[in-house]
């Protein structure tokens, strides 16, 4: 619970702020604010009390606590990558109320021990973001984003929640603890179960639930893309990696399946789309939905391994994806551009955002020796612990293709010609110290073994 | 610790290379990096050729038979109880043979761009890239594991795809080092999936203990193993011929070949380094690595086999037809990678029946230096003439003398003329083709015919006939460049000298190799014949060529234009792949996600945009496509997949 309460007392902090202080410079404002972030990012590891409250409706333990470290991670790099649009925004503390505001959400989420808690979590993540998604006033974009969201999520929320109270129907419980004892094949609880992945579907993007994914992406302010793309996707694999293992490993068979399916199409359709797009955003958004493809290949494995494997996996992709997005951010805030064919010539004039970018999409597409290598083994290999290999083959096959066109851009920026290429962007030092976060970490946590062992340690 | 624990720093001085030329290089030292670079490989061969002789004459031998030596190892994680992955140096002959090789060959080309790459722009950056290459190649062929091979062999073509992308200004070159990466990436794909299956019922990673429990015939992982079968067709067979496709992405066999001559776009010592001595190989040498493992599955052996020898006569007919010499090069390699491979798919193992992986170890050993002789001396030629087509060569003999003698022994090397080295290790896998299968013994013979005509039409083409004008300004090249020509002009010639089968053999002893003179007499008169046919042809400027062109009609024509192989390919990818999957995806999302928004948002352009978000039906639409997407989950899942 210490996270937790931290994490209040934070956005209360800033709650009071905005209350009392009226004309705060921003600047000042911004450096307070990712102190506070990186003190609750450090404060996450001193934590270790494992153990449940409030009659098992919550649960903590060191994977849980490591897992919420992540997604601290995460949000101070974001924080730190988007000072520069921030500091121009007149609202920038309400900004981070509402971010903080779903991070506890998250926190709720990946901590419950009762279906129901897990639900209030989810809320409590989901509906500030649309009011995120929303956060360029003035584009009407922006707005359209925001509630493509919010009315996809209704949706979405609406039929979780169906499923839930089907669920208890048949079962009369919504502990986990007692799911667990429960579950059963019966068509009934397997109709309820589907409306609950269908819920996660939704939040990780899995094709067929994917649908709002682009335009989301593409009209939201860049923070709150890469916002929902690393740290909300992130938080709802965590979930379904302890979920699926602990609570419904009696009905392994169906959602085996059922992931092999939705791996597949991700996989697949998140690659043919990202293939055709001009649009970085855009790109960015399908590539991840096959990203999300291969994590639900390691989770198919249902075994320690697999568990390790997606943890390591989101903690790598958190720092490739958010390294392309911070370059991308930088670039679209100061010079508006975002589309492939405006990269090209880019290495001429921003070599040093180039590299950054250059070896984010390489971990992306899982060349050694970047992080993202390692993770994408990991995962087939976790995956092949199953024997199906026509599900292996698809997953090397699209890895194939997703080399190509992460080659695209890197080619664009590298060798195409270009008579007007992007003028020289400015890095300053908040931006500077979360490129060289993701950096070292994309290099780091491929090469040095302990992480994944450290994962693997506290994988139950 | 053991005597050998200083090996790690071989592997490790040129990738210092890199992180320092890399990070610094343009700033400091764009004018001494190459200095940098080559003293940082020098040292490299030198701990290379004492790792060899330590091994070779001083301790590696215990009895009679060479041992593995596990120099380094660490294990880098446990991913589960049965699988750990590790990181190690082991040394055995074929290890120590390659560590020798590539740092030789890699430390010829360093000095030889001295002066071929001097004054260009990215000179330090170049041999950043050079200090990479090398370090992956050496991290492959000392590596332990499955794992470690896997990476450093995916490393090996993110940096050739640097290097045969360096002029980075040239289309062409951007796009061929597209191309290779792409097509050997796709074999990639065969391997990585080769590998899980094999270490799925291996039960490990490590080579020796994969090789151990697969190979022991009524071990639980060999019947297991043998016994699933897919389609048909065993688990280990599968996995080993997943294996080899990797293999033959990377070393070019047929019909993976595609992205060869293609990449010969990249600075032409390059080429010597990367397509003739060291990344091609690696699938001959992958293939020598899991051999036992070959050995005991006849059906992946003769995948092997029959691609080899197809890609040796494929790529040699091919040869006689090009005129860019470095293409013609390319295709050479092709040819002779592929005996190296049949050389192996007609071996088995255990004394005389293993000669054919001998023979294939020996032919990659002396193949080396002859043809990254060739084509140091044909970049010596392209530096001269500002051109890569033979039209525009003729008459060189006079002008840089010291190159056309070093590249005339290569050409005898090569076309197996006696006495050179290539003839040493050509016999020796023709003799073993002989014993196993005579198809195949026919084919080579064929082969080393064409070989030899191919050769010395470029050998004439390019110092002999017609005179060519030299704008004679800078002479033959720096010492820099002739150096490199003179030392590897001695290996191509008594490389083949070393009574190989002492110290390479399938199971550590030595092999006493046996010389038959009898059995020369075809293979060298039908070499002898391809070089009196070439000279006659080319050796003075005359029409026959052309009337012999003509006579062979159709078949000249295919050769010429490569079989028409790029041309399936292209019709595969861009008519049916793209148009069957390609486009119908991105036409659903043009027109059914966008179109369907922008139509609508065309009629209702005047009202506020959140208006038009809620009204367009789009959002409605997303819900419809989750619901129906529940429902198919549903329908699936709750009536047709119940457990």
């Amino acid at each position: 619970m210490q996270q937790e309460l931290l994490l209040t007392v934070i956005i209360f902090i800033l709650l009071f702020l905005k209350l009392g202080a009226d004309n705060i410079d921003s600047k000042k404002l911004m450096t307070l604010v990712n102190v506070l972030l990186a003190i609750n990012l450090a404060a996450g590891f001193f934590f270790n009390q494992s153990g449940s409250l409030f009659g098992d409706m919550f649960y903590t333990d060191h994977l849980l606590r490591l897992e919420k470290s992540i997604l601290n991670l995460g949000v101070l790099i974001i924080s730190l990558q988007s000072v520069n649009w921030l500091s121009k925004h007149q609202h920038a503390v309400e900004f981070y109320l509402l971010m903080l505001s779903t991070l506890l959400g998250m926190y709720f989420m990946i901590s419950s021990h009762n279906i129901l808690m897990f639900y209030v979590g989810l809320e409590l993540a989901s509906i500030p973001l649309a009011a995120m998604a929303n956060f360029d006033l003035d584009k009407k974009r922006s707005s359209e984003a925001a509630m493509k969201y919010i009315m996809s999520s209704a949706f979405a929320s609406g039929l979780l929640l169906f499923g839930i109270s089907i669920m208890y129907g048949v079962t009369g419980t919504l502990s986990y603890e007692g799911l667990r004892e429960v579950a059963s094949d019966s068509p009934l609880f397997l109709f309820s179960f589907i409306l609950l992945i269908a819920g996660f579907g939704f939040k990780i993007s899995a094709v067929p639930f994917h649908l709002w994914t682009a335009d989301v992406y593409e009209g939201s302010p860049i923070a709150v893309t890469s916002y929902m793309s690393v740290i909300s996707k992130g938080s709802m694999i965590f979930v379904m990696a302890s979920v699926l293992f602990h609570v419904f490993d009696k009905i392994f068979f169906t959602w085996y399946n059922l992931l092999a399916v939705l791996a597949v199409l991700s996989m697949i359709i998140g690659n043919l789309f990202a293939l055709r797009q001009q649009n970085l955003k855009r790109f960015l958004a399908f590539s991840s939905i096959s990203q999300v493809g291969f994590i639900l290949i390691g989770m198919t494995s249902a075994n320690p391994q697999g568990a390790t494997s997606v943890i390591y996996f989101v903690l790598i992709y958190i720092f490739s994806n958010l390294a392309a997005f911070g370059v991308l951010s930088l670039v679209s805030t100061e010079k508006g551009k975002e589309t492939i064919d405006e990269f090209k010539g880019f290495y001429k004039t921003n070599p040093a955002l180039t590299w950054i970018l250059a070896i984010a999409l390489f971990s992306l597409a899982g060349i050694p020796p970047t992080a993202g290598f390692f993770g994408k083994f990991f995962l087939i290999l976790a995956g092949a612990s199953k024997n199906n290999y026509v599900l292996i083959t698809i997953a090397a096959l699209n890895m194939v293709i997703s080399m190509y066109y992460y080659l695209r851009i890197i080619k664009a920026m590298f060798m195409d010609a270009n008579d007007n290429p992007i003028e020289k962007v400015e890095i300053s030092l908040s931006p500077k110290i979360a490129f060289v976060t993701c950096v070292a970490g994309i290099v780091i946590t491929g090469l040095v073994s302990g992480v994944y062992d450290y994962i693997f340690s506290l994988v139950r | 610790m053991n005597s050998y624990s200083y090996t790690p720093l071989i592997t490790l001085l040129p990738l210092a290379g890199f992180v320092i030329l890399g990070i610094f290089g343009r700033k400091y030292f764009n004018k001494t990096g190459g200095l940098i670079g080559t003293g940082l490989l020098l040292i490299s061969a030198i701990l290379s050729l004492y790792t060899a002789y330590q091994y070779f004459f001083v301790n590696g031998k215990v009895g009679d038979t060479y041992q593995t030596i596990t120099a380094v190892k660490f294990t880098w994680l446990t991913f589960s109880q049965h699988v750990s992955i590790d990181m190690g140096i082991i040394l055995d002959p074929i290890s120590v043979m390659m560590l020798v090789v590539v740092t030789f060959v890699s430390l010829m080309v360093h000095i030889f761009s001295l002066g071929y790459m001097h004054g260009e722009e990215r000179f330090a950056t170049y041999y950043a890239f050079l200090g990479l290459f090398t370090f992956s190649m050496l991290g492959l062929v000392v590596s332990s594991n499955l794992f470690q091979i896997y990476m450093f062999w995916e490393l090996v073509g993110v940096s050739s795809y640097l290097l045969i992308g360096y002029y980075f200004d040239r289309p062409s070159a951007v796009a061929a080092s597209k191309k290779a990466f792409i097509v050997t990436r796709f074999a990639d794909l065969g391997f990585l999936i080769g590998i899980l299956v094999l270490a799925f019922y291996g039960e490990s990673l490590d080579f020796a203990t994969i090789i151990k429990n697969l190979s022991t015939a009524q071990s639980t992982q060999f019947v297991a193993i043998t016994s699933a079968s897919f389609l048909g067709i065993s688990a280990i067979t599968w996995g080993l011929t997943l294996v080899f496709m990797g293999g033959a992405g990377k070393s070019a066999m047929f019909p993976l070949h595609i992205w060869l001559p293609d990449a010969m776009e990249g600075p032409t010592p390059v080429s010597a380094l990367i397509h003739a001595a060291t990344m091609v190989v690696a699938g001959v040498y992958l293939v020598a690595r899991l051999f036992p493992l070959f050995t005991i599955n006849e059906s992946a052996l003769e995948i092997v086999r029959i691609v080899g020898v197809t890609s040796a006569v494929f790529a040699a007919v091919i040869a006689c037809t090009q005129t860019d010499i470095k293409r013609v090069l390319a295709y050479s390699t092709m040819s002779q990678i592929g005996y190296m491979m049949f050389a192996l798919g007609v071996s088995s193992t255990g004394g005389e029946n293993g000669l054919g992986y001998t023979a294939s170890m020996f032919h990659l050993f002396t193949h080396a230096f002859f043809k990254s002789l060739l084509f140091l001396g044909a970049g010596a030629v392209i530096h001269m003439v500002h051109s890569n087509d033979m039209k525009d060569m003729g008459g060189l003999r006079k002008h840089m003398p010291i190159t056309h003698i070093s590249f005339l022994v290569a050409c005898l090397a090569i076309a197996g003329v006696p006495f050179f080295s290539g003839f040493f290790s050509k016999e020796e896998i023709l003799l073993a083709a002989y014993h196993s299968s005579k198809t195949v013994y026919v084919l080579a013979l064929l082969t080393s015919g064409l070989t030899a005509f191919y050769m010395f039409r470029l050998y004439f083409n390019i110092f002999w006939n017609k005179d060519t004008e030299v704008h004679g300004h800078h002479g033959e090249g720096t010492f820099a460049m002739k150096l490199p020509l003179i030392l590897l002009a001695v290996l191509a010639f008594g490389a083949g000298y070393i009574p190989f089968g002492q110290f390479v053999s399938t199971d550590g002893k030595a092999l006493e190799s046996e010389f038959h003179l009898a059995f020369s007499v075809a293979p060298v008169a039908l070499g002898l014949l391809g070089i009196a046919i070439a000279a006659w042809m080319y050796m003075k400027p005359n029409e026959k060529p052309q009337r012999v062109a003509n006579a062979m009609g159709g078949l000249y024509k295919a050769a010429y234009r490569k079989f028409y192989i790029d041309e399936i390919y292209l019709f595969i990818t861009k008519k049916i792949i793209f148009n069957l999957i390609g486009r119908p995806a991105a036409w659903i999302d043009r027109n059914i996600i966008d179109g369907l928004m922008n139509g609508i948002a065309a009629v209702t352009a005047k009202t506020s945009a959140l208006i038009k978000g809620m009204q367009s039906g789009k959002v409605q639409n997303y819900a419809l496509y989750f619901f129906g997407g529940v429902a198919a989950l549903l329908i699936m899942f709750i009536y047709f997949w119940r457990p």
